[in-house]
This record gives C-alpha cells, structure tokens and sequence, in this order.
C-alpha cells in the first residue's frame, strides 16, 4: 500500500478513486481516528450543500433564460427586427409618457404571448429525451401539479379527433410568473404546444388572434384570467382547427 | 440534440451552483443569464466535443470574479435565509439556513472551490481547469476551505449551544 496523503482522503470522500485504493483508504481510516474524523466532516460538507441547493434543480427554467441559450432564435433575427423592436418599444415609452396611459405594461406583455409561447415551442418541442417533464401516463397527476403551480384550475385539451395525443407537459417560468405547457404529437410525430399562464386581472377576454414567429403558426387568445398560445410549424388551417378545439373545450 | 437544447440542459446546474456562490436567487439568476448571453456571442470559441459543461463554468467564474473586481457584492446569504426551501423539519431548515451562513464567511476563491467539487461534483483536473488554477493550487484551496467551514459551522453551533443555555 502506498503512503496515504491528504489529497488522497479528499479524493477518496469525492468520489474520484478507484475501488482499490477506496479500499486501502478505508483500512487506513479504521486505524487513524483524527482522519477519520475529519473525513466525516468533509462527508457531511457535501451533503450539506445538496441538501441546500439541490431544490433549485427542480426550479422550473426562467424563460428569459431559455431565450438567453437560444441559439436558432438568435441568429435567425434579422437586424432590422431588432431595430424595428427598439424603435416600437421608444415609440410606446413616448406616448405612454405623453398621456400618462396606465396598463401599458399589461398590453406589452400581452404582445409578448404569442412570442414567448413560439420561443417555448421551438426550444421543447424537437427534445427527443426530454420533451417533457411528466409525461401522459401521468395526465392527472400532470394537470393537477401545473394548476397547483399556476394557482388556477387547468385543463389539458383532448386533440383525439384531430389525430393529436396528448404527450405530456412542462412548468417554465416566465417575467409575470409560472407558465404551464402542454405538448401534444399525431402519427406523423408532428408536435404543437399549448402554453397557459396566467394574465393580468381585468384582462378583457379576447377572440383569437394569429401570428406568425420564426416559422411557427402561434395561434392566442385570452379566457378569464389565462393567456393561451397554441404553437405548431404546421399548416395555418390545420392548427387553426387545432385551436378551435382547445378554444371549445377550454372555454365550459 | 441541437447546441441550443444543449446549452438549455446545463441552465439547471449553472443557477444551483450560481445560487449557492452568489446567495442571492436574483443575483444568481443575473449570473447565469449574463453567463449564458456570453457563451452565444463566444460560441465559435467553443470547441465541438470538448466539455460545454466546464466551458460555462469557466465563463461564469470569469464573470463572478469581474464583479468581485468591480466591488459587486460578494455573497448576501441573509436575503435568501428567509426563504429556503425546507423540506423535513426545523432542524434541517436551521442546518440548510447554517449553510448559506457559512459559505458567505468562506472567502470566494475558497466558495468557489468547495462548490465547484462537493456540489457540482468535478473533477480535480476539471476544477482546475474551469478556475484557470494549476491542480496543485486547487488541492491546497479545497483543503483549507473544508477546514475554514468546518471551524466556521462549529463555532455557529458553539453559538446556538450557548444561546441554548
């Protein structure tokens, strides 16, 4: 048996040696109590910090920051888009300070559903590990942890008539707090998402509205106090269907 | 799996050990979204089958200590004792809230060591390499951080005894 340094009983508490010298470790430990003692302590250091800080592996992911590693997005965004935004968000500042509207930040938000929704969309939905967090086989348990987590009741549509099931469904977290996402897939292993969250009170209902993001047909609409955005790269008419489905369903 | 969705996987570990090196949840959350917006613009400096994960790591240390530098705040561990998430009972919330305590008192290159091996579970060699230290320096630091916190939690439970009395 070589000579035991420090490093050694470091590496031994990390983890990092082989099952050998592991072994020669513990024999030398059995006969030397003050390492001993102190590779305990090193032990429960590390415990110690994951029982700290594991829960915030299961924080769900702050949206902005999936923006932030979007890679595709980025690059697929023209300058003059980028430009154009700028000059829309001065434009706004200057008539909201000009006749002091209120609410503007709700509008703005609003603005950005179906973005967002899209963002989410083009992120999750190629995943083949990991498109979801809870998956279908666990429908019940799913809608009740994202409306435990949303604070409002949800409901998950059911797409079977339109050739679409129900895959499962993710919790992110967006600037106005939890989003909930569902993701549905046909046999063509085709995917749209339903992105739910929760809207400004005194939000007015609104019909559909359609947009169009990087190539994903986001159709959204506001019911009480939920924002809904039903996200797809498929036909317009197609996901409109899709979209008025949910809308029917959704809304009794 | 796209780059994207790569980068997307990592964001979990880069906001715990963020968490537990800057204290502050929001400070945190700032670190690893600045982390990631320069791991974009450098991307091609990124070479394809070496390590992501160590990559990000490196660039989140190169931005924690440019804020240290600067004169940011070096750990608010009091802001984020309020709300822990606790599971179990009131001990183990006194143990996890004596935890972000005592890491606030490890000086930060000490922090960061600890971190990057008993938390995020590298290597020696990756430690080294994502603190830019040759692996020599990393022992000797890993060493007198298990020490100082081990020195710094006891005398916190000195103080509860005493307290007790």
């Amino acid at each position: 048996m070589s000579e035991i340094t420090e490093d050694d009983m470091h590496a031994y508490v990390d983890g990092l040696l082989p099952a050998e010298r592991r072994v020669e470790i513990e024999a030398w430990l059995a006969a030397h109590p003050e390492d001993e003692a102190r590779v305990r302590v090193w032990r429960m250091q590390n415990r110690g910090l994951h029982e700290a800080f594991d829960s915030v592996l299961n924080e769900p992911l702050p949206l902005d920051m999936v923006r932030a590693a979007s890679v595709r997005h980025r690059a697929s965004r023209p300058p003059w888009r980028a430009a154009a935004a700028a000059l829309a968000l001065v434009a706004t500042g200057l008539i909201g300070y000009g006749i002091g509207v209120r609410g503007q930040p709700a509008a703005m938000e609003y603005a950005a559903l179906p973005r967002d929704a899209a963002l989410a969309h083009v992120v999750f939905s190629p995943e083949q590990r990991h498109p979801v967090e809870v998956d279908a086989r666990h429908a019940g348990h799913l809608v009740s942890w994202l409306s435990k987590r949303l604070g409002h009741e949800l409901h998950a549509p059911d797409f079977q008539a339109q050739g679409f099931a129900l895959l499962g469904g993710r919790l992110l977290s967006g600037q106005a707090g939890p989003v909930a996402q569902f993701m549905y897939e046909d046999k063509q292993a085709r995917r749209v998402t339903l992105y739910v969250r929760r809207d400004g009170a005194g939000q007015a209902d609104t019909g559909f509205r359609h947009a169009r993001e990087d190539g994903v047909e986001v159709f959204y609409w506001v019911d009480r106090d939920l924002g809904y955005a039903l996200s797809g790269a498929i036909d317009q008419a197609e996901m409109g269907r899709l979209a008025d489905a949910a809308y029917r369903q959704i809304g009794r | 799996m796209s780059l994207q969705n790569e980068l997307i996987q990592h964001i979990p570990r880069l906001r715990r050990y963020a968490r537990a090196l800057a204290g502050d949840a929001v400070r945190a959350d700032d670190l690893v979204q600045d982390t990631l917006e320069r791991a974009l613009v450098k991307l091609d400096l990124w070479r394809p089958g070496s390590d992501l994960r160590a990559w990000l790591f490196t660039l989140m240390h190169n931005l924690f200590v440019n804020q240290i530098r600067a004169g940011g705040p070096v750990h608010c561990e009091l802001d984020e004792a309020s709300d822990v998430p606790v599971r179990g009972g009131q001990a183990d919330a006194l143990a996890v809230r004596d935890i972000h305590v005592a890491l606030g008192k490890l000086p930060s290159e000490q922090r960061e060591v600890i971190l990057l091996v008993g938390l995020e579970q590298f290597s020696y060699a990756e430690a080294a390499q994502v603190l830019g230290l040759p692996l020599g320096t990393v022992m000797s630091r890993l060493s007198r951080a298990r020490e100082r916190l081990r020195e710094i939690m006891e005398g916190q439970a000195v103080v509860k005894l005493q307290v007790v009395k």
